[in-house]
C-alpha cells in the first residue's frame, strides 16, 4: 500500500514537472499539441468512466462538450462583442444579460450547464439498453448540434462564436484542470460507487439483485463525465478561440471512442496513453497530407490521406490488439502485478 | 392545404421512405446475424454512388450498365469488409468489431476523399428519369414513381429469399444462435458473406437513387443517411426487415411532412429520425416490430 502511494505521488509529481517542462521546452506549435493532448485526456478519462467503467454505451460527449464550449464562450465574451458577431439574427436579450471576466465562473457553467442536461436525458436514455441507448445517445448527440445550428439567436447558427478571450497561463489551467479531472476520476472507480458501477457492467440484473439501484449509479456516471465533459468543453472553445457546431458532430464522439478503445476500455491509463497516441498521432501524420517527394517523384498534396493512413492503422490495431493496449487494467496493476482478473 | 399538395407530399415521403427502407434492411440484417451496428454500411451506399458515376462518366457506359457494375463493385466490397474487417473479430468482444466498423467507414471516405477530392460530384441521372411529368396535377418525376416501386418488388424479393429459400433458413438460424449452426452442418462464414453481399446491393440501389433524387454526391453522404437508415432499422424493430421497411417509411413521410406544414422546423429535419426514435423506444424499448432484443431474429 505504501509503495503504491508512493508510486501514485511519483507519477504525480512527473505529471507537474511535465507541466512546467512543456511551458520552458516546447515550441508554439509543439504546445499548442500539448493542451490539446491534455484537453483530450479530460474527455478520454470521463468518457472512459460511463462508457468503459460503467458499461454504458453512451455515444453522446459531442452534446455534453458542445453544451458546455457555447456556455462558456458565450460567459467569457463580452456585450459588444456578442453584438458584433451576431450576423444571422440578433442576438437574444437573454444572452446580452450576462458577461463574467472569471475564467473559472464561465468554465464551471459549462461544466454545470451539461450536468444538468445529462441528469434530464438520464430518465430518457436509462430506460434503454445495449445498442439501444447507443442509438439514442448518438440521435441525442446529433439533436444537440442541430440546436446549435438552428437557435441562431443564442448561437449565432453555422457562423459560431469567434475570437473567445483566452487568458494568459491557460496551460498551466488546462494542466491543473487535467490532473484533478484524473484524480477525481480514479477516485471514483476506487470508492464503493466505482465498485458499483463494475458490477453494473458485468451484470446489471445481478447488480440490481444485490441492491445496487442501477439507475442512481448510472446518473452518477453519466452526469460526472458530463460534468467534465463540459469543463473540457469550455477549455477546448478557448483553446480553438471559436465554437461552431460542425466541430461537435458524432465524429467528434467517434474519436473519443477510438481513443478509449485503443488505450483499453475501462483503463483510466489507457484512456490517457490512448488521447495522447491518437492526437500526438494524427498531428504527427499530418506530414502526408503536405506535397512531398517519394523517390524524386514529386507528389502534390492530398489531403485525406492522413485520415486514410490514420483509419488503417486503427483497423490493424484493432485487428491484432483486440483489447486494446491495456486491457482493462491500470498502470498500477501491471507494475505491482496486482491483476484485477 | 391543398389535396393536390398532400398527394404530392405523399408521393415524396414515399419515394424518401423507400430508401431509408432499403439501406435499412441491410443494417438490420448484419445486426441480427452479428450483433454489429455497422457504420460502414452507410458508406458502401455512398461509393455505390460513386462507383455509377465513375463508370457515366469514366467508361461512358449507359445508365443502366453502369448501375450494375456499381452494384457489383458494392457486392465486391461488402465481401470483402467482411473478410479482412469483421471476420478475424467473430470471438473479440463487441466494441472492437465496433471500432473497426469505424474505423472501416472513414477508411472508405478518405479512399473517396483522395481519389475523387472532397468537393461534392455532380451526378447526371437520365433526363428520362427525373424530367417532371404531370399526373392529375401533381407534378413529380418517372423516379418517384420507379423508386417505391422497385423498392416493394425488392421487399418482398428479400423476404421470398428469407422465408423460402435454403439460404434463408440458414439466415434465420444464424440470427437465432450463431454458435449452433456449425453443428448442423451449415457453413456460418459463407452465410455472412452472403448477407453482407446482400445488404451492400440494396444499400447501392438506395444510394444510386439517392444521387438521382438529390443530384450531388460528396464522401460524407453516407454517413448521416446511413445513421438515419440505422435509426429507421431501430425504430422498426432491429433484426426485423418488415420493421426496417416500416421504420424508414415512418421516417421518411415524418421529414417530408413536417418540412411541407411546419417549414420553421426544416432546420432540424435531420434530427426528426431521432426525436421519434426516442419517443417510440421510451414506450416500446425494442421498437415497434421488435422482439426481445438479446434474441431478435427475421
Amino acid at each position: 500500500m505504501l509503495m503504491k502511494n508512493i508510486f501514485s505521488i511519483i507519477i504525480l509529481i512527473l505529471a507537474v514537472l511535465s507541466i512546467f517542462a512543456a511551458q520552458y521546452c516546447l515550441s508554439d506549435y509543439a504546445l499548442r499539441t500539448f493542451i490539446n493532448i491534455s484537453i483530450f485526456i479530460i474527455l478520454a478519462v470521463s468518457y472512459n468512466l460511463i462508457n468503459g467503467v460503467t458499461g454504458q454505451f453512451s455515444l453522446e460527449p459531442n452534446g455534453f462538450v458542445a453544451v458546455g464550449a457555447y456556455i462558456t464562450a458565450l460567459l467569457l465574451l463580452d456585450i459588444e462583442a456578442k453584438q458584433d458577431q451576431f450576423s444571422l439574427l440578433d442576438p437574444h436579450p437573454f444572452i446580452l444579460s450576462f458577461h463574467t471576466d472569471s475564467f473559472f465562473i464561465a468554465l464551471l457553467a459549462g461544466g454545470f450547464g451539461a450536468l444538468a442536461l445529462s441528469l434530464i436525458l438520464s430518465f430518457a436514455v436509462f430506460r434503454v439498453r445495449g445498442d439501444y441507448l447507443a442509438i439514442v445517445t448518438l440521435g441525442f448527440g446529433i439533436i444537440i448540434k442541430l440546436i446549435a445550428l438552428n437557435f441562431a439567436a443564442f448561437t449565432n447558427g453555422v457562423q459560431g462564436l469567434n475570437e473567445i478571450p483566452k487568458p494568459n497561463n491557460f496551460l498551466y489551467i488546462v494542466g491543473i484542470i487535467t490532473i484533478i479531472s484524473v484524480i477525481l476520476i480514479l477516485n471514483i472507480i476506487y470508492s464503493k460507487y466505482g465498485r458499483a458501477m463494475k458490477a453494473v457492467r458485468d451484470d446489471e440484473d445481478a447488480a440490481l439483485a444485490m441492491g445496487i439501484n442501477t439507475f442512481r449509479i448510472k446518473t452518477l456516471a453519466f452526469g460526472t463525465s458530463a460534468f467534465l465533459e463540459g469543463v473540457a468543453g469550455g477549455l477546448l472553445a478557448c483553446y480553438i478561440t471559436s465554437v461552431t457546431p460542425e466541430q461537435f458532430d458524432f465524429l467528434f464522439t467517434f474519436q473519443l471512442l477510438i481513443i478509449i478503445v485503443l488505450g483499453g476500455l475501462g483503463s483510466t491509463t489507457g484512456a490517457i496513453i490512448g488521447a495522447i497516441l491518437v492526437i500526438g498521432g494524427s498531428e504527427w501524420l499530418r506530414f502526408l497530407d503536405e506535397p512531398m517527394s517519394i523517390f524524386g517523384y514529386e507528389t502534390k498534396g492530398l489531403p485525406g490521406l492522413r485520415m486514410l493512413v490514420f483509419s488503417i492503422i486503427l483497423i490493424l490495431v484493432m485487428l491484432f490488439a483486440r483489447r486494446g493496449i491495456f486491457g482493462d487494467k491500470e498502470l498500477s496493476d501491471i507494475i505491482f502485478k496486482r491483476f484485477k482478473k | 392545404m391543398s389535396s393536390t399538395l398532400l398527394i404530392q407530399q405523399i408521393f415524396n415521403g414515399f419515394s424518401l421512405g423507400s430508401m431509408y427502407a432499403l439501406i435499412a434492411i441491410g443494417y438490420t440484417m448484419v445486426y441480427g446475424v452479428l450483433r454489429l451496428i455497422n457504420f460502414a454500411h452507410g458508406d458502401i451506399m455512398m461509393i455505390g454512388s460513386y462507383a455509377c458515376l465513375f463508370a457515366l462518366n469514366f467508361f461512358a457506359f449507359p445508365f443502366i450498365p453502369a448501375f450494375g457494375f456499381a452494384i457489383l463493385i458494392c457486392i465486391a466490397l461488402g465481401i470483402s469488409i467482411d473478410k479482412i474487417a469483421y471476420k478475424p473479430l467473430r470471438n473479440s468482444p463487441r466494441i472492437s468489431l465496433l471500432i473497426t466498423a469505424i474505423g472501416v467507414s472513414f477508411f472508405l471516405e478518405n479512399l473517396i476523399n483522395v481519389l475523387f477530392t472532397s468537393t461534392p460530384q455532380p451526378f447526371n441521372a437520365p433526363s428520362i428519369l427525373i424530367n417532371p411529368i404531370n399526373l392529375f396535377d401533381i407534378r413529380m418525376s418517372l423516379l418517384d414513381l420507379i423508386i417505391p416501386t422497385l423498392t416493394i418488388i425488392i421487399l418482398i424479393a428479400v423476404l421470398l429469399i428469407l422465408y423460402k429459400s435454403k439460404y434463408g433458413i440458414a439466415i434465420r438460424a444464424l440470427a437465432f444462435d450463431i454458435s449452433t449452426v456449425a453443428l448442423m452442418g451449415i457453413d456460418a462464414n459463407k452465410i455472412i458473406a452472403f448477407v453482407f453481399a446482400l445488404g451492400s446491393m440494396l444499400a447501392c440501389i438506395g444510394g444510386i437513387f439517392w444521387a438521382c433524387k438529390y443530384p450531388q454526391i460528396d464522401p460524407n453522404m453516407g454517413v448521416l443517411i446511413g445513421l438515419k437508415a440505422f435509426g429507421a432499422a431501430v425504430l422498426g424493430g432491429i433484426g426485423s426487415v418488415g420493421g426496417a421497411v416500416l421504420g424508414g417509411l415512418i421516417i421518411g413521410f415524418c421529414e417530408v411532412l413536417i418540412v411541407a406544414f411546419v417549414p420553421d422546423l426544416a432546420g432540424f429535419k435531420d434530427g426528426f429520425a431521432f426525436i421519434f426514435l426516442v419517443f417510440v423506444l421510451l414506450f416500446k424499448p425494442t421498437g415497434i416490430m421488435g422482439q426481445d432484443y438479446e434474441r431478435s431474429r427475421f
